[in-house]
């Protein structure tokens, strides 16, 4: 290790992130709240949580433009074009890796480095959420705002019902990837170094 | 050439996204023509008559006798001192649109057996104007046949309803039910944005409509939009819950339609209310029509098959738990990851 601290995420990074983080957390309270509304034991009103949901659901797609284009624009972007060939069999190491290898205190098959800030399962999940999944709750969220928009049957079932299945459905799949996604950042030089990292801009090898 | 590959998946997700795209926009193009064949179905109250044949209605070559004048937007006569041709306007209210008549629930009926047979001279008596108007009861009450739609809970309902504390007397069963027009709707009409829409139109036929509401008062009528802008996508409420739903309160289960009308001011304000799996609305017309599906299409295309979305009112067990057991591993499998790497 020659390198002991490297510079990886720039400032905008980690605004974006976090915004995102409490924007993302606001809008799963809010949507859990609307989901299983319960006259009698309400979490939040169902009227405030519509509100607040509405607004910050927005702040989040405004957010999701500097993501967006922050990627588009600055060097950040590179690391997040999947190479495709072989790409199966370096997930499978990254995941041998996590299941048993760092158990052992082996190396890591996939050291993070100026070039790779993430491990291809890592990279594989952040693309996965941030250009597929987050996209879809974008979309089927502004649907649902402006229901007009939407066909009242679509295929075999009402339009409104199948947008909001897509909207809850990749909540649902971004909610688990939260929580994964906190405990595997757990997992650096020390439980709190990516953290740590993501407020100071460096990550620390190990 | 490996770098050419990497470019193949960002295609595929564009064709895919693109033939979306398609599907959608076909779709919107088709149901859009469907909404307005639905509108034009309710407004075709006002839409002009086209020459139709009605001889399949057992009456309807007596009934002409009264419909070739009331039939329509003029009538003639021959003037029996001058022996001139007369034409004159029809008051709109003595308008009976035949093809509404033939399609309403009372189309076998002749004219004379609710109006007096004196009718059948024309010029009418003046007198004839004081003839009592038969009620729904009069006819419907207490008959064996007509138990299940329980006209007696209906009339119950409807003393205790604001239409009636307020107008006693003056508002009648006819004011929403045209003898002439009102055709039970929930049982007949497959598609339940219709039967929204019909019967929203009987409420706003006077709460819409100045000069019907002042017919029982010398108020105007409130702006229904400003009234209701409290509620969030407005028009998408409007198009999908009956005003019945959060006007009313169901004194009896059996009546399809409660008939009870609330003052405002104990109107459904809360959106819990609806919002909810004890949702009010999925007490009513919707769980009516659910049951009608689960049983003349089969439980599965019942659960499918769904017209309606009322967040936080469809939740669906099985997905529910099927969602809690997938935290549940996921916490696990951290836990467990968790306390390896910690004993390591
Ligand atoms: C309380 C919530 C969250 C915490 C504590 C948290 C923590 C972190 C940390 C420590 C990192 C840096 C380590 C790394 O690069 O892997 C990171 C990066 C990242 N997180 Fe989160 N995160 C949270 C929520 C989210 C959410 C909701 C999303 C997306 C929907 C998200 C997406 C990302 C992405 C894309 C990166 C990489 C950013 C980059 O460097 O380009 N995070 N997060």
């Amino acid at each position: 290790m020659t390198e002991e601290k490297i510079y990886l995420y720039p400032v905008w990074v980690r605004l974006w992130h976090l915004f995102n983080a409490i924007l993302c957390l606001t809008l799963i309270i809010t949507g859990i709240s609307m989901q299983f509304s319960n006259p009698k034991f309400p979490l939040i009103a169902f009227n405030v949580s519509v509100s607040i949901h509405n607004i910050v659901g927005i702040l989040l797609c405004l957010n999701y433009l500097i993501f967006f284009l922050g990627n588009l624009g600055t060097r950040n972007g590179r690391y997040y074009k999947l190479i495709f060939p072989g790409l199966f069999s370096r997930l499978m190491a990254q995941f041998r890796y996590y299941t048993r290898g760092l158990f052992k205190g082996e190396p890591a098959p996939y050291p993070i480095n100026s070039e790779r800030k993430f491990n291809p399962l890592q990279q594989l999940t952040y693309v996965g959420s941030m250009y597929i999944l987050v996209p879809v709750i974008m979309v089927t969220g502004w649907a649902l705002m402006y229901p007009e928009v939407i066909p009242s049957r679509f295929l075999w079932t009402s339009g409104l019902h199948l947008t909001d299945l897509f909207h809850i459905l990749a909540a649902f799949m971004v909610s688990l990837f939260m929580f994964i996604h906190v405990y595997f950042c757990t997992i650096g030089k020390t439980p709190f170094s990516n953290f740590k990292g993501m407020i100071n801009g460096y990550h620390e090898t190990h | 050439m490996v770098k050419k590959l990497n470019y193949r998946p960002a295609w595929v997700i564009f064709i895919l996204i693109l033939f979306a795209g398609i599907v959608f926009i076909l779709s919107y193009s088709a149901n859009s023509k469907a909404d307005r064949t639905e509108a034009a179905i309710a407004l075709k109250e006002n839409k002009p008559e086209q020459k139709k044949d009605y001889s399949e209605h057992k009456h309807a070559t007596e009934n002409e006798n009264c419909l070739k004048c009331h039939g329509q937007s003029k009538y003639s006569y021959e003037n029996s001192e001058s022996k001139k041709k007369n034409t004159k306007k029809m008051y709109t209210e003595l308008i009976i649109n035949r093809e509404v008549f033939y399609e309403s629930n009372h189309r076998e009926f002749k004219c004379i057996d609710c109006h007096s047979e004196d009718y059948q001279t024309f010029p009418h008596q003046g007198n004839l104007r004081m003839e009592a108007k038969p009620n729904c009861l009069d006819c419907h009450g207490g008959d064996e046949k007509y138990a299940k739609f329980h006209f007696e809970n209906i009339e119950k309902e409807f003393q205790e309803s604001a239409h009636s504390e307020k107008h006693s007397e003056d508002f009648t069963c006819w004011m929403c039910h045209n003898p002439h027009a009102y055709k039970i709707n929930a049982r007949s009409n497959e598609n339940i944005k219709k039967t929204i829409a019909y019967d929203n139109a009987i409420c706003l036929n006077c709460h819409g409509n100045l000069s019907n509401y002042q017919l029982l008062t010398d108020k105007a009528n409130p702006n229904l939009l400003t009234k209701h802008d409290w509620l969030p996508n407005q028009k998408l409420h409007f198009l999908s819950v009956r005003c019945v739903e959060c006007h009313t309160k169901k004194i009896n289960d059996s009546t399809l339609v409660a008939h009870k009308i609330l003052p405002k001011k104990e109107a459904v304000r809360n959106c819990d209310q609806c919002h909810s799996t004890n949702s009010v609305l999925l007490a009513s017309l919707y769980k009516y029509k659910i049951k009608e599906v689960r049983s003349t299409k089969g439980f599965f295309k019942g659960v499918i098959v769904n017209d309606s979305y009322v967040i936080g009112a469809n939740r669906n067990y099985y997905l529910n738990v099927l969602s809690l057991i997938i935290v549940g591993f996921v916490i696990l499998g951290i836990i467990i990851h968790a306390v390896i790497r910690t004993l390591n």
